[in-house]
Order: C-alpha cells, then sequence, then structure tokens
C-alpha cells in the first residue's frame, strides 16, 4: 500500500512540472502586467521594479531563474502582498482554509449521505420530495446570493451570530460561511446517494437478504449503505479539492484570511508568482486527495482490493 | 472531568480577557484590500496610507481637517529663494524601541526611497527635491548629492529643484516618513516584520493576518501618546461593501471607507447624518485619443463633450450626487484660483448644448448619413458600466455609434498606455494639493495623458508655472494652461469625486475633508 502510494505521488512531478511551465507561459501572454495601475509610473520607476524582480531579464532566463527556485523550494515572492513570499502567504492562509474547508466538507458529507438515504428510502414519496427540496434550494441559491441573505438574516436581524470575519475562529464565527460553503455539495451529494441507494436497493443481493427474513432496517445499514458510498466517495475528492481552493467568494463576503482568494486574485493583479503557486498547490491538494479516494475505495470495494 | 476542567478554565480565562479589554478602547475600521506592506517606501493606496500614516510621522503631519501641521519638525525656516527649507526636530522623540528620531533618519530615509534598489513606485512624488529624479533613474549613482542633508542631530535641511509650492504639504505624505535606519540597516527587507517593525507615530502594528486584519496598538514613545483616545485599532480586509454596511449595522464596524451606492438612500432615511459623502480632490473623465482621426478633431471632441448630461450622472445614475465637471482641477484646491476655469459652454441648457453639438458634428462632416463609429473602453465595474451605457445613449441622439467595451483594470491601463483607444474612461486622485498635480495630466510629454493631446502652449505655461515664485502669478499662468486645455477639449471631465465613508455616531474626530485622510490620533470612542 505504501509502496503505491509513493509511486503515485512520485509519478505526478513530470505532470506538476509541465503544468508549471505552461502556466508560466500562458501567464505572460496575457496583456497587461503586475504594474498596470490606474496611475501611470514613470518610466524609471517601472524600470526600477522590473530590475527588482527580474522582470527585465529575458522569459527563458525567467523561467528557469523560477524553476530553479521552485526545486529549492522557494515559491518566489508576491507583487501584491510585498511583506511576504509566497510560501509564506499560502502557509499563513492554509490553517484558516483547512478549518473552514474541513468543516464544510463534514457537514457535507454528513447532510449529504443522510437526506440522501431519506430520499431514497421515501423515494417519490413526501419525505423525498420535502427533502430534495430543501437540498436542491441550497444548491440553487449560489452562494454570492446566499451568504448577504444569512447574514442579513442571523446577523443583521436576529444578530445570533457574527456577520463576518474570522473573530476568534469559535463556532459562531464558522457557523455561516460553513454552511454556505458546503450547501452546493450537500445537494450534490444527497442526489448522487439518492440514485445510488435506490439503485442498490433493486439488487439481487438485496433480495436475497430480503428473501432470507432479515428486517428493512438491517437490509439498509448492513447490506445497502456501504455499496451506495461508492459514488459519493468519488465525488469526494473533487469536492474536497474545490472546498480548498474555492472559496473566493465565502471569504471574499465574510472577510476570512485563506488561500481561497488567491486563486482569482493573483491572476487578476497579474502577480506571477503567485498564481503559480497556487497552480502548484492545487496539484498537490489534487493528487493527494485522489491518492486518498483511491486507497478509501479499497477499502470499501472488494473488486478493487483483488486487483 | 478533564475536559470540564478546561473548558471551565477556558471560560475563567475568557472573562478575565474580556474584563481587561473592556478598559481598551479598540476602532474598528473598514480597510477594504490588504495592505502591500507596512513600509511606508512600498504602498500606495489609501488603504496602506491609514494604516501606514497611524505608524509613521513625517516632518509635518495631517490635522484632523488634513491640514498640514508640525509633525516630527517642531518648526521650519524657508529661505527667500524658496529653494532651501531647514527643519528643527521636536525635543525628545523617540521610535517605538525607545531610539531617539534624528535628522540622519530622515536623510537615510529619503535617500532609501530614491535608491533604484528599493523599487518604490510613488518615489516619484517627492522628486521636487534636488537630484531625486537623476538618483531614482540611476543616472546619478551617489545616494549623498540627494538635497537631504542633517546639519546635526536635530536639524535637517532640504534643498529643492525648483521653488515648489506645495512642498510643506507634500512632507506629509508617506513617501517623506522617516524609517529607522538602525532597524533597517540591522534587518533588511524584514524589517518591517511585526516582529521587528519599529514606528515613531502614534501607532505600531501588531497583529496582521493577510486577508482578515492589521490591528495596530498605541505607541508609548510617542510625543502626543496621553492624547490618545484610541488604544488599539483593528484595519479589516473586506473589498464586498454590502457586507461591509452588514456588519457596521451589526456593530463590528465603526467606520466604512466605502458603500454601495444604491444603499445611499436607505442610509440617509435610516442612519441619519452617519454616510458621509464630502468634496474630493479627484476627477473622473473621458480620454480622447487626439493623435488619430476622427478624435483629433477638436469640434468633435468638444461636441461629444457638450452632449454629456452630467447633471444627471451623479444624481441619478451614481446616486451620491457627484458634483458635475467642467473643469478639469477640482474646486477648493490650494495655490490655485478661486474658481477653476469652467468650459464656455458649461451654464447652457442641456438641450442648447445637444444643438451645438449637433452643429459641430456636421461642420466636421459628420451627421446621420456618415455616423461616427467610436469605441468607447472601460475597466469592468459596475458604476463604469452604468455610465458608460448612459453617455453612449447621450451621444446616440448625436448620430454617434459607440461600441463599449471593458477590460479588468491591469489590461484596460496597459492598452491606455499603448495608444490603444479612441475613448477611454479614466480618473485622479490628487496626491497633493495643489493644482499642478492634475494639470501635469495633459502635459505631452507625460505617461498618464492617455489621450495623446498635445498643446506647445499648454506645456510651455506648466513649464513657466514651475519656475515661477509668486505664488498669485503661478496660479495665473495654470489657470491660463487650464483655459487652453478644456477651450481645446483636451479630455472631457465627467464629476469631481466625492468622498464615502459611513461612521458610528460613537466616533468623534472624523471630519471630511477633501483628501479623505483620518487619522486615529484625533478620534475617540464613546461607549
Amino acid at each position: 500500500m505504501l509502496g503505491f502510494a509513493i509511486r503515485r505521488l512520485l509519478s505526478t512531478i513530470p505532470v506538476l512540472f509541465i503544468a508549471l511551465t505552461i502556466c508560466f507561459f500562458i501567464l505572460r501572454l496575457a496583456p497587461g502586467g503586475p504594474f498596470d495601475e490606474e496611475r501611470s509610473l514613470p518610466e524609471n520607476v517601472l524600470a526600477n521594479l522590473q530590475a527588482h524582480y527580474h522582470l527585465d531579464k529575458p522569459l527563458i532566463e525567467q523561467y528557469f531563474r523560477y524553476i530553479g527556485s521552485v526545486v529549492r523550494g522557494d515559491l518566489g515572492p508576491s507583487f501584491t502582498t510585498e511583506d511576504f513570499t509566497v510560501a509564506e502567504l499560502i502557509a499563513l492562509g492554509l490553517p484558516y482554509t483547512l478549518i473552514l474547508g474541513g468543516s464544510a466538507f463534514i457537514l457535507a458529507i454528513l447532510f449529504g449521505v443522510a437526506s440522501g438515504i431519506i430520499s431514497g428510502l421515501y423515494q417519490n414519496r413526501s419525505a423525498d420530495y420535502v427533502t430534495s427540496a430543501t437540498v436542491m434550494t441550497g444548491l440553487i441559491i449560489p452562494s454570492f446570493l446566499m451568504a448577504p441573505i444569512l447574514q442579513l438574516v442571523f446577523g443583521v436581524q436576529l444578530e445570533w451570530l457574527p456577520v463576518g470575519g474570522w473573530g476568534d475562529g469559535s463556532i459562531a464565527y464558522l457557523t455561516l460561511p460553513v454552511i454556505v460553503l458546503s450547501l452546493t455539495h450537500i445537494a450534490r451529494i444527497s442526489r448522487l446517494m439518492r440514485g445510488s441507494l435506490i439503485e442498490t436497493m433493486s439488487a439481487n443481493y438485496i433480495r436475497t437478504a430480503r428473501s432470507k427474513g432479515i428486517g428493512e432496517k438491517l437490509v439498509v445499514l448492513r447490506h445497502a449503505i456501504k455499496p451506495a458510498l461508492l459514488p459519493v466517495l468519488s465525488y469526494l475528492g473533487p469536492a474536497a479539492g474545490y472546498l480548498l481552493t474555492g472559496s473566493l467568494v465565502v471569504e471574499t463576503i465574510f472577510g476570512l484570511p485563506g488561500i481561497g482568494r488567491y486563486f482569482i486574485n493573483a491572476a487578476l493583479s497579474r502577480d506571477y508568482g503567485m498564481v503559480l503557486g497556487t497552480v502548484i498547490f492545487y496539484m498537490v491538494v489534487i493528487v493527494i486527495l485522489n491518492l486518498l479516494v483511491d486507497l478509501a475505495y479499497a477499502y470499501l470495494d472488494p473488486k478493487v482490493r483483488v486487483r | 472531568m478533564k475536559k470540564f476542567l478546561l473548558s471551565a478554565f477556558a471560560v475563567a480565562a475568557f472573562t478575565l480577557s474580556g474584563a481587561l479589554n473592556a478598559q481598551a478602547v479598540t476602532l474598528h475600521v473598514h480597510n477594504e484590500s490588504d495592505p502591500a506592506s507596512l513600509d511606508p517606501h512600498k504602498v500606495s493606496g489609501d488603504w496602506e496610507n491609514r494604516i501606514v500614516g497611524d505608524m509613521f510621522e513625517g516632518l509635518l503631519t495631517e490635522d484632523v481637517d488634513a491640514k498640514p501641521v508640525p509633525g516630527q519638525a517642531k518648526s521650519w525656516e524657508i529661505s527667500d529663494d524658496g529653494l532651501t527649507y531647514t527643519f528643527h526636530l521636536r525635543d525628545g522623540i523617540k521610535w517605538s524601541d525607545g531610539a531617539p528620531v534624528t535628522a540622519d533618519d530622515f536623510v537615510f530615509a529619503f535617500r532609501r526611497i530614491m535608491d533604484p534598489a528599493t523599487a518604490s513606485s510613488y518615489a516619484y512624488l517627492q522628486y521636487p527635491i534636488k537630484n531625486a529624479e537623476p538618483i531614482n533613474s540611476g543616472e546619478v549613482k551617489d545616494l549623498t548629492q540627494l538635497g537631504v542633508e542633517a546639519v546635526d542631530e536635530t536639524t535637517l535641511k532640504i534643498t529643492l529643484e525648483s521653488p515648489t509650492p506645495y512642498f510643506l504639504g507634500a512632507l506629509t505624505h508617506y513617501t517623506a516618513y522617516p524609517v529607522p535606519k538602525h532597524v533597517v540597516e540591522d534587518k533588511g527587507a524584514d524589517w518591517i516584520k511585526i516582529e521587528n517593525i519599529v514606528t515613531n507615530g502614534p501607532y505600531k502594528a501588531i497583529e496582521w493576518v493577510p486577508g482578515s486584519h492589521v490591528k495596530t496598538e498605541k505607541n508609548p514613545e510617542y510625543y502626543d501618546f496621553d492624547n490618545l483616545k484610541i488604544d488599539n485599532v483593528v484595519f479589516y480586509v473586506l473589498e464586498d461593501a454590502s457586507a461591509a454596511l452588514k456588519r457596521y449595522r451589526a456593530g463590528e464596524f465603526d467606520i466604512l471607507t466605502e458603500f454601495p451606492s444604491d444603499q445611499y438612500q436607505w442610509l440617509q432615511e435610516n442612519h441619519p447624518g452617519e454616510a458621509r459623502v464630502a468634496p474630493f480632490a479627484g476627477l473622473y473623465y473621458y480620454v480622447m485619443n487626439s493623435s488619430k482621426p476622427p478624435l483629433d478633431d477638436a469640434r468633435i471632441r468638444q461636441a461629444l463633450s457638450m452632449a454629456i448630461n452630467r447633471e444627471v450622472i451623479g444624481p441619478q445614475i451614481l446616486g451620491t450626487g457627484e458634483p458635475a465637471a467642467y473643469s478639469w482641477v477640482p474646486p477648493g484646491m490650494n495655490n490655485y484660483v478661486d474658481t477653476p476655469y469652467n468650459a464656455e459652454w458649461a451654464d447652457l441648457d442641456y438641450s442648447a448644448k445637444v444643438e451645438k453639438a449637433k452643429e459641430l458634428i456636421a461642420e466636421a462632416g459628420y451627421g446621420p448619413d456618415k455616423p461616427l463609429e467610436i469605441q468607447l473602453r472601460y475597466n469592468t465595474n459596475e458604476n463604469h458600466k452604468r455610465i458608460a451605457v448612459a453617455i453612449s445613449a447621450m451621444w446616440k441622439v448625436l448620430g454617434v455609434n459607440i461600441t463599449l467595451f471593458n477590460a479588468e483594470t491591469k489590461v484596460h491601463y496597459a492598452e491606455l498606455k499603448k495608444g490603444q483607444l479612441e475613448i477611454a474612461r479614466a480618473g485622479w486622485l490628487a496626491d497633493y494639493n495643489d493644482p499642478v498635480n492634475l494639470l501635469q495630466l495633459l502635459r505631452s510629454d507625460i505617461g498618464d495623458n492617455y489621450g495623446r493631446w498635445k498643446s506647445e502652449e499648454f506645456d510651455a505655461l506648466l513649464a513657466e508655472a514651475k519656475t515661477t515664485q509668486d505664488l498669485k502669478a503661478r496660479a495665473e499662468l495654470l489657470y491660463k494652461a487650464e483655459k487652453v486645455a478644456i477651450d481645446d477639449s483636451a479630455a472631457a471631465p465627467i464629476y469631481y469625486y466625492l468622498s464615502r465613508n459611513v461612521v458610528s455616531p460613537k466616533i468623534s474626530g472624523f471630519n471630511s475633508n477633501t483628501f479623505d485622510i483620518h487619522r486615529t490620533r484625533w478620534m475617540s470612542k464613546s461607549e
């Protein structure tokens, strides 16, 4: 198992470099540079800045310089937040992102699976309709709308929860952003779980189990849920990746520290080092998550284990 | 049981810290973006100025109305030719680590900001200082050639290239702040990290969580420490203005530095007096590319400018009542005539303006049979879009067909710099209180003149004003220059900016002013 994991991780290194190379050059093809602002800089000042960041060197030299520093573990400076390096910014934001994304992930699994089971077992009955309608609302209303509504109701009107900010990082501050972040995933997981459970419940071995006279509760718990979870599992990898990197809206509206913002803002501000830093981070996250999903598959699905 | 004890302890600790904090007065400021740096030589935005300007203090500083008043210098003399300024530092001023602030720190700071290696993007603001520009552009390598010298520990002499009437005001700017020589030399670029930072202003940063906030604490070594009413300031990063308003309503913020335009009405009705909208020294304008047809024809530029119904833009399209602009220099700037030069046709009825504009277009050889086709560019933003749509509708009446084109800010300005435009949106907020700051945007040799408008007369008037010491004569020269530009419709001024803040009734000492600078030092907060 360990050997498999290490081989998988090593095999991604060439992919990482190809992706980095493509990103590096695509980024430079984009019009506008990091120092194009509302007020243009005098030529000499611009020259000072470009020399400072080696942007005056030939592109190919800049590329090798960058790759060289990445190999040494240095992701370079950020143009927009000069007091920190790209690696420092990612490291500073990561704990917040992990707490936020992790909580949303757990919430999404718990509510998504639970509501999916209810919907699946009471297929096309009122319990199914009510549950499905509720979770689908979370999917239909986009987070940039849901967040302000929740802020207005629970923060401003009812005054139950803080409207925004990280505060002391307590549950009160996390509640609204975590809910907003998890809603779409609750809905998706719920739909997957429902469909897969319905399919499983009509499988032959379930019929066999029933024919042996096992109670319905035991049939569901012991025989149906585990195989029905497989499609959900394959969704969890991308979902976790999204939760760790796609929290821009939630971070922006709630004013939370985290790295989600860097994925969009760095590109908009042509913060070259930061864009590449986020690319590296994203790829590493995806590789690790896919590995975890594969390992979990092996645990849940005997067919995979045999192979 | 262990768990219970732990949580009991946590509750006790929490209550205790709550009790201690109750005495500390904390100001919560909505500050939009993350600062790029806390180093005064590396910043350029007003959100950075709010923090950095609370932490450092120049020879002069801003009073509650943002007027220049003595800061680290207690007094100064200006030579008769207006070229030499001699400053006397206050007695006993100290850095936050207890080291004395000396004239040498100022010399060090001015040399550092002009050193090309520092790559300061705002260094040009101090170009009036002798040899500043040649040093900053690398023509002069010897930093000691800069016109700043320490006469003794507490006396600083600054020599200028030419008399500069706004120079004292420019010294309140963060490009003129001292930096602690002893710390910068010791720690290098890391001197600004929270664990190393040493300041000479009323506050000092104690915490920075990128994406969340910067927290400052008052500096016991500051000479006016006893009068500081606010103990801590938290500057929050929050780019979403409507979320900021909600946090304000919930009492999480004391001051908002922006609010959504469409909430202005609501704010006035529900929080009367808290939304502070005040004239701000800045201009929102459209540049027109004078270097190629059809906009090289002044008649067309004038027609387009005349047909903009400026009176509806502020009150109705933006909703905050930005005043219509017919001059290039916003009203109320120092060292200028009482009223800036308004376009001759400014006072005509709108219908008369449209008629005249139609005539001009016809004279230039265009009309319904041969419509003008022009592209209007703006940087992607809801308000810019609304204005562009409205103005293209106003131009449609003249038989001008407008294609709208929007691009993100970086691309927009990169294209403008390359001259890739017909008509484009631009804006300028004054850096210092002098009409030259805006007029120079139309100088033919400057990169910010995106429309490539060129007038030898205008350039000559500005050059003459630069060497004129008599303020009245200088103002007249600048006024003439403004007239040349406006009469030739060098660009289309649209409205003068307004500063937009929301201030809790708990806060006093927040006075609206044309530079929208509000130092915490003057504020207090009642519970």
